[in-house]
Formats: structure tokens, C-alpha cells, sequence
């Protein structure tokens, strides 16, 4: 198996009272595309803001690339930060700043690139996120929930980055652009090798996207292994998730193709 | 890191000439690349040519799309599927970086404007701004009271807990604030018509001119000054984020009336409160004048309440209250019409929070002008 880019031991997540996470551990490898599923309130985003760095986990330790990016000192944490894209559930556009700003902004910032050069190289990654031409100029304001979402994917992708995360990235897309959106994904994995940890309700985008898949629950880990090996997972959430009628349909539409 | 510098290489012995790439077309070159890709496009502009990418050592996106800028997306896809070598990965990189550029057209950027045409349009747009302003104003303030009529005669219809709060946070709330501060202009006021007055050897008349002041003028001015910035904002800022998050629509799919719900309680609200706040800013200032005659001028507390007493006729005190209830009418619906104005996002909630502190605020001192013109001419 692979090295480990993000390695999770005994995480805990607290809220007040609230324990989200309890002693949970997870690797996800270089080159896998991983989702992550739970049911709502299960802690999906709250694992992900903890791998990023944006929340500061009770117990336990995250380690991406190796290192603990909350021990980092600023520069070096900026560095290793420049080596994840990350799709927020929202989009989390700048509403200041018109789409190719967006996506231009962390080339100008960090690639070092002059603006003229930044905004053009942000229109390809504009229109190899589906856009269509004319969207670059607007704000995010002006744009529906799916483009929102193709544009924040843009700049998340703007660097290059090694990890890709993405929080419920098709929720919100018409079933056309999700399949497209999949496709893209899978396309820039197999190129440029990224590692996808993908936070999903979206079982056909399990089925056709992921090498593994991570199921949250009780406050942990339940299971991370293959898709086949998890439907077969014996408990009744999952088996509910993955045999329900749209696990099933989902499932029947993935050996179709 | 040293990695093989990227190249480009034309071998025009070959027909049709061949442009072989190699070394690394990565984010990290892209500057570099920029220039020279710019350099060769014009070169091999309209030339038939096959392309070999199979030398290029690293590829990301970044790379991808200058590739296409190099050669164009047809000549690019022409090459990558010429070229059986090719990985599959890199393969569909290529292509879906070229298919994503195909009918894609790059939006010219907008031709500057001359400067002088820039400020003219802005004049231009900013007059028409406030036409479209009143206009809107005038509709909403119609609204208001064709809702208020339909809703006077079915008390089953009145929202009372609703309006008892909007009291409670726009009134009771505010009372402290507006005490002290009309406390505080009612002693600067004092101080004034005593430095004044005293090379008349008038000074008593300090008095005289603290209560024509507060009664008059000051009085209903500070406390709807005060309301403008404190509730004008609260209201648009409540009714603002309802409208960001579709809460206005739901109210309206549900069969209800958000003026009914949202604005009536408002206004209402205020017409009570700004008259109490009136009269108590009327009070504070005229003890904080009373406070420094006693202190610096030696007129006694009785000396300065009989004065008023016989100086000080009922209508002033009517006139400025006969402000308030405008005041307080004009400041809760411009409030209220701001909060719905608010289109989409936080950033539009703060721009019109904004709009209506500075518009009730506007509106206030305009008005109180007038009526101040106005009183003086009928000699009241």
C-alpha cells in the first residue's frame, strides 16, 4: 500500500457537551480518491476542517504530509498549505472579487505569476471546470448555487494542488453536471495523480468515483476499505445507506456503464 | 529541485514541420513559459504542423493550457490523438483542457472611459439613483399605510407581542443614550448662550434660549438623529438578512404579508417610542442647562424653572413634538425598505444598512429645515 499523505490518530471533536469525534483514526494514501459519508451530523465537515488545519482537534493529532500543520510555524504551514485545494460546501467565493479574480488570486499570491498572465490561466481553469465563457467576469452573486460551486472547484485547482478536499461538491449540481463534475475529477486524478477526500451524500458519485470509502459513525471510523467491502459491512446504518432503494439504484446505474 | 528547463524545438525538415516539446510544463515555469509561448504562437500561427508531446517530462494544468494557447485546441487535439505514445492520463488532460477551450472566447476587457465621461455617468447614475429612491420610497410608504388600513379594523390581526418587543428594543433600550447625550448638548448649549450672552449682559436669557432650543429644535432632532443611527440599521439589518436567506419569500408563499409582519410592528414601534424619546430628550437637555446656570451663572434651580415657566409659551413644546411622529414614521420606512432592497448576499446587508442610517439621517435634518421655515413664517 501506498504512504500515507494524511494520517489521523485518536482525533477527538468536542463541542461543549457535544462529542463529535472520539478516538478516531484515518489514513487516506497518495493517489486514492477516498469519500468520507456519515449520516447528518455525523461530523463530516468538522473532520475535514480538522485536517486542514482550521479547527483545532480535543485530542489526538492530524499529521498531512507528514507534519502537524497546527505545530507549524506560519511560513512553513503556508507552504504546506499551498499543497491542498480545498472546495468548501458553499463555494466560499470572495463576493468581492469577480470569478477570474477569484481563481487568479492565489496564482498571483503564491505562483508569482503577473495578473494578466494569473487571469488568463484562470479563464482555462475556469472552462475545464465547465463554465461557460462570459461567467468569468461576473460576481459570485450573480451565478446559480452549481456554478458557484464549478468556480470555487476552479480555485481550489488553481494551484495544483496534491490533496484535493471536497465537501458535498455535486449536492446542488443537476444530475448532468454532478456526472460531469465526477468525470473531471477522475480525469485530473489520473493525470496530475491527486488525492480526493471527498465528503459526499452522493451515492453515485460513490459508486463511479471512489477507490475507498470511509464511513462515519459513532463518533468514529466505522469502516475505510473498499466499496464492495463496506456495503458488506455488517451494520444496519450502513447496510440501510448502501441497500436502501437508492443505494441500489445507484449501484444498478454504476454496473451499467 | 532541478528539473530538465521546458523546450521548444521546430524541426521544419519534416513535412509538415514538426514542433517538438520537452522538459517540464508545470505551474512552477509558467512565467517563464508565458514569453516564450507568446513568441511562438505568432510563429506558427495558421502553419500546419504536427506537434510531439511525447518528450514533455511533467504536465499539470497549467501546462495544459498553454498548450493549448501554443498550438490552439483543434491543432492540440489533432496532435494527442496523433500520438499513440501518449499515456492515457496525459491524453485525457490534454484533451479535456482543449475541449474545455474550444468555444470558449475570452471576454475582452471593457475599453476605458475618458475621465470626464466617467464622472459624467457617475453624476448622471447617482441622480437617477435617487429618482428611482424617492420613487421606491413614495411606492413603500403607500404600501405601508394601504396595509396599516387593511389591518386598523381586525385587531384579531394586530401583532402585539411583535410590536411590545420593537418598543421594548427601540424605546426602552434606547432611553439611556438619549438621556445622557441631550443631557450633555443641553449643558454645551448653556455654556454657549452664557459666553454669548454675557457681552450683553443678557446671560440670564441663557435660559430663554436652552428651552426654545430643546422644545423647538433640539429635543425631537437628537433623539430621531439617535434613532436613525440605532434603529434605522437594526431594522434594515433584521429584515436584510431575512431577505438574504429567502425567509421574505417564505413568508410570502406561505400566504402572509411580510409589510403586515414585518414593517407595521416596526412602525408602530416607533411612532411610540421617538414622541417618548422626544419628550424625555426635551427634559434631559433642559436640566443639563439647568445644571450649568446653577454652576456657572448663579441662577438658582427656582429662579430657572420660574423663567421657563413664565417665558415659555405651550406651542413650543407642541411644535416640536408635532415632528416626531413624521420623523419617526419616515425613519422606521426607509429602514424597513433598505432591509428589503437587500439582494443575496451578507456584503448587499451591510451596503444598505448603510444607505439607511445615511438616508434617515438626510431626511431628518431636511426636514426639520423645512419645518422650521415653515413655523417661522406662520409665526408659531
Amino acid at each position: 500500500m501506498s504512504e500515507a499523505l494524511i494520517e489521523i490518530r485518536g482525533l477527538g471533536n468536542r463541542f461543549g457537551s457535544q462529542q463529535v469525534h472520539e478516538h478516531l483514526d484515518l489514513d487516506v494514501h497518495r493517489g486514492e480518491i477516498l469519500g468520507v459519508v456519515g449520516g447528518s451530523g455525523s461530523g463530516k465537515s468538522v473532520l475535514l476542517r480538522s485536517i486542514v488545519g482550521l479547527r483545532e482537534p480535543s485530542a489526538g493529532r492530524v499529521k498531512v504530509f507528514g507534519e502537524n500543520l497546527l505545530e507549524l510555524d506560519p511560513q512553513r504551514r503556508s507552504q504546506v498549505e499551498r499543497r491542498f485545494g480545498v472546495l468548501f460546501q458553499r463555494g466560499a467565493l470572495f463576493s468581492s472579487l469577480t470569478l477570474s479574480e477569484n481563481v487568479a488570486l492565489p496564482l498571483i499570491e503564491h505562483a508569482g505569476l503577473s495578473r494578466a498572465d494569473a487571469e488568463h490561466l484562470a479563464q482555462t481553469k475556469l472552462a475545464l471546470s465547465g463554465l461557460p465563457a462570459g461567467a468569468a467576469c461576473k460576481y459570485p452573486a450573480q451565478l446559480s448555487g452549481g456554478m458557484v460551486k464549478r468556480a470555487a472547484l476552479a480555485r481550489a485547482l488553481a494551484l495544483d494542488p496534491e490533496i484535493l478536499f471536497l465537501d458535498e461538491p455535486t449536492a446542488g449540481l443537476d444530475p448532468i453536471g454532478a456526472a460531469a463534475f465526477d468525470q473531471l475529477i477522475l480525469t485530473l486524478r489520473d493525470a496530475l495523480g491527486l488525492t480526493v477526500f471527498l465528503v459526499t451524500h452522493d451515492l453515485d458519485s460513490l459508486y463511479c468515483l471512489c477507490d475507498r470509502i470511509a464511513v462515519l459513525a459513532q463518533k468514529r471510523v466505522l469502516v475505510a476499505d473498499t466499496l464492495e467491502a463496506v456495503a458488506a459491512y455488517d451494520d444496519a446504518w450502513i447496510q440501510d445507506y448502501f441497500h436502501g432503494p437508492r443505494g441500489r439504484a445507484a449501484r444498478v446505474a454504476a454496473s451499467k456503464e | 529541485m532541478q528539473t530538465p528547463s521546458p523546450q521548444l524545438q521546430l524541426d521544419s525538415s519534416s513535412r509538415p514541420p514538426a514542433l517538438r516539446l520537452s522538459g517540464d510544463w508545470t505551474l512552477a515555469r509558467y512565467a517563464a513559459l508565458r514569453g516564450q509561448v507568446n513568441e511562438w504562437r505568432q510563429r506558427l500561427d495558421g502553419q500546419a504542423l504536427a506537434a510531439e508531446l511525447d518528450g514533455i517530462d511533467a504536465l499539470d494544468t497549467a501546462g495544459a493550457a498553454l498548450l493549448v494557447d501554443l498550438l490552439g485546441a483543434a491543432r492540440l487535439i489533432a496532435a494527442v490523438e496523433a500520438d499513440a505514445s501518449l499515456g492515457s492520463e496525459r491524453r485525457n488532460l490534454l484533451l479535456a483542457t482543449a475541449h474545455a477551450h474550444q468555444g470558449y472566447v475570452e471576454e475582452p476587457a471593457a475599453p476605458s472611459e475618458s475621465a470626464i465621461r466617467e464622472v459624467l455617468a457617475h453624476i448622471g447614475a447617482a441622480v437617477d439613483g435617487i429618482c428611482h429612491q424617492l420613487i421606491a420610497l413614495l411606492g413603500f410608504i403607500g404600501l405601508t399605510l394601504a396595509s396599516l388600513a387593511r389591518t386598523a379594523p381586525r385587531p384579531r390581526r394586530w401583532r402585539v407581542t411583535s410590536l411590545v418587543v420593537q418598543i421594548e428594543q427601540t424605546g426602552l433600550d434606547a432611553v439611556p443614550i438619549v438621556a445622557l447625550l441631550t443631557f450633555l448638548v443641553g449643558a454645551v448649549v448653556a455654556f454657549l448662550g452664557a459666553t454669548v450672552l454675557a457681552s450683553f449682559g443678557a446671560s440670564i436669557y441663557t435660559v430663554d434660549l436652552v428651552a426654545f432650543a430643546f422644545l423647538r429644535e433640539f429635543g425631537v432632532l437628537l433623539a430621531a438623529i439617535l434613532l436613525a443611527g440605532r434603529t434605522a440599521s437594526a431594522f434594515t439589518a433584521q429584515i436584510g438578512s431575512m431577505k438574504a436567506n429567502e425567509e421574505i419569500d417564505a413568508i410570502r408563499t406561505l400566504g402572509l404579508d411580510p409589510v403586515e409582519l414585518l414593517v407595521l410592528p416596526r412602525m408602530l414601534a416607533m411612532l411610540v417610542t421617538l414622541p417618548l424619546l422626544t419628550f424625555i430628550a426635551m427634559l434631559c437637555g433642559i436640566v443639563g442647562g439647568a445644571v450649568v446656570c446653577f454652576i456657572s451663572l448663579d441662577i438658582s434651580l427656582l429662579m430657572y424653572f420660574s423663567m421657563l415657566h413664565d417665558d415659555i409659551a405651550l406651542k413650543h413644546f407642541l411644535v416640536g413634538m408635532a415632528k416626531a411622529p413624521v420623523f419617526a414614521f419616515l425613519i422606521a420606512v426607509i429602514g424597513c425598505l433598505e432591509g428589503f432592497k437587500v439582494a443575496g448576499s451578507a456584503q448587499s446587508v451591510g451596503a444598505h444598512t448603510t444607505s439607511a442610517v445615511v438616508q434617515s439621517i438626510f431626511v431628518v435634518i431636511l426636514l426639520d429645515a423645512v419645518a422650521a421655515l415653515f413655523f417661522m413664517e406662520m409665526g408659531w
